[in-house]
């Protein structure tokens, strides 16, 4: 893994001169010689926002919406890995189940067990829609830890698809359980009345924010921890004998980011769970 | 010159950074001393921290944002 990223970032190095688009993530330390054209620039020169640029799988061109991409290709890839966790794996139904299927079982009872404890026993109708996203959002991180892959988590057209369809799932929903009561939930009833006005449009803004977070606080995470693995890449690709520290420095930020890509997850999950709580019952 | 203040300004927004750091670690940390005064109560609770702590962390994801939007949106 880490000769690869080290590699891709001494390439980086090389290349460091082209046209690209890339040219933008550039972080320069070098001398001045970036600007002359036909002159190899010297120093260190990392682009960590280089592997976020979506490209089109086949040709050239402008990428439209249909256009396959590596974003769309990584995102099919995180389905069929889940396809292949939870279909192969409880494939086999065993009394004593194999990895492959206590894996699943655990998964499963696990997300149930959070929208249960979290949303209560009546927002379980979308305990499927959660399991989907939970498991879309983890296999996707995961695999963007592989060497060589896209992170689609990183952004943030995925990420806000997903928390646009949460808000306006959980909006729609708070509206035809409760009515015009689901106002209820920007109208803080337990407060002194002269400052109710007040409240309620904090309790808006808040409200309009969620998606924004609920999607900016998956793609930051993501992309931040990529980014820094590329920058010690771009420290290893000059360094040489000594590149064996930041080497080793990105053995063990890898070792965070397997621990994030989970939590991301999780905390995505969990927080479709309060949301929906509060459509199931918006009294403050 | 003023790319160079887009940087300037990209720098200021890591501070942000570290206000969540201390959020974050307010969260963590309460919720340590809060189970090891009553540990049996702890394991129901930890849905909670990690709710928490994104809500804590949110804040630094968007210094973070603004520090990425001065540099290359700008």
């Amino acid at each position: 893994m880490s000769e690869d990223t080290a590699a891709s970032g001494a390439e980086a190095l090389a290349e460091s001169g082209s046209s690209h688009g890339g040219e933008a993530g550039a972080i320069v330390t070098g001398g001045s010689s970036h600007d002359i054209p036909g002159v190899a620039p010297s120093g260190l020169q990392i682009h960590p926002m280089e592997q976020f640029e979506p490209a089109r799988l086949f040709g050239e061109g402008e990428i439209f919406w249909y256009t396959p991409t590596n974003v769309t290709l990584w995102m099919l890839l995180a389905v069929l890995a889940v396809a292949l966790l939870m279909v192969a794996g409880t494939s086999g139904r065993a009394f004593i189940p194999s990895r492959a299927q206590s894996t699943a079982e655990l998964t499963y009872g696990f997300v149930r067990k959070m929208v249960e404890d979290v949303a209560g026993k009546d927002a379980l109708g979308f305990f499927p829609y959660i399991l989907t996203l939970f498991l879309f959002i983890v296999m996707a991180n995961f695999l963007a830890i592989l060497p060589m892959s896209f992170s689609t988590t990183s952004q943030i057209a995925v990420t806000a698809v997903l928390a646009l369809a949460v808000f306006l799932t959980v909006t729609v929903l708070g509206f035809v359980k409760n009515g015009a009561k689901f106002l209820g939930l920007f109208w803080v009833s337990s407060a002194p009345l002269p400052l109710r006005p007040i409240l309620a449009v904090i309790e808006l803004i808040s409200y309009f924010v969620r998606p924004v977070s609920h999607s900016i606080r998956l793609a930051g995470n993501i992309m931040a921890g990529h980014a820094v693995i590329k920058v010690f890449a771009g420290f290893a690709g000059v360094l040489g004998l000594g590149s064996v520290l930041p080497i080793l420095a990105i053995t063990s930020v890898l070792a965070l980011e397997v621990l994030v890509a989970f939590i991301q997850a999780y905390v995505f999950a969990i927080l479709t769970c309060v949301y929906l709580k509060d459509a199931l019952h918006p009294s403050h | 010159m003023e790319g160079q203040l887009a940087h300037i300004g990209a720098g200021l927004a890591a501070i942000g950074s570290g206000a969540a750091a201390i959020g974050v670690g307010n969260v963590a940390g309460s919720f340590l001393s809060g189970a090891l005064r009553n540990p049996s109560a702890a394991a129901g609770q930890t849905a909670t921290l990690f709710i928490g702590i994104a809500f804590a962390e949110a804040l630094g994801i968007f210094a973070f944002l603004v520090a990425l939007l001065l540099m290359f949106a700008v």
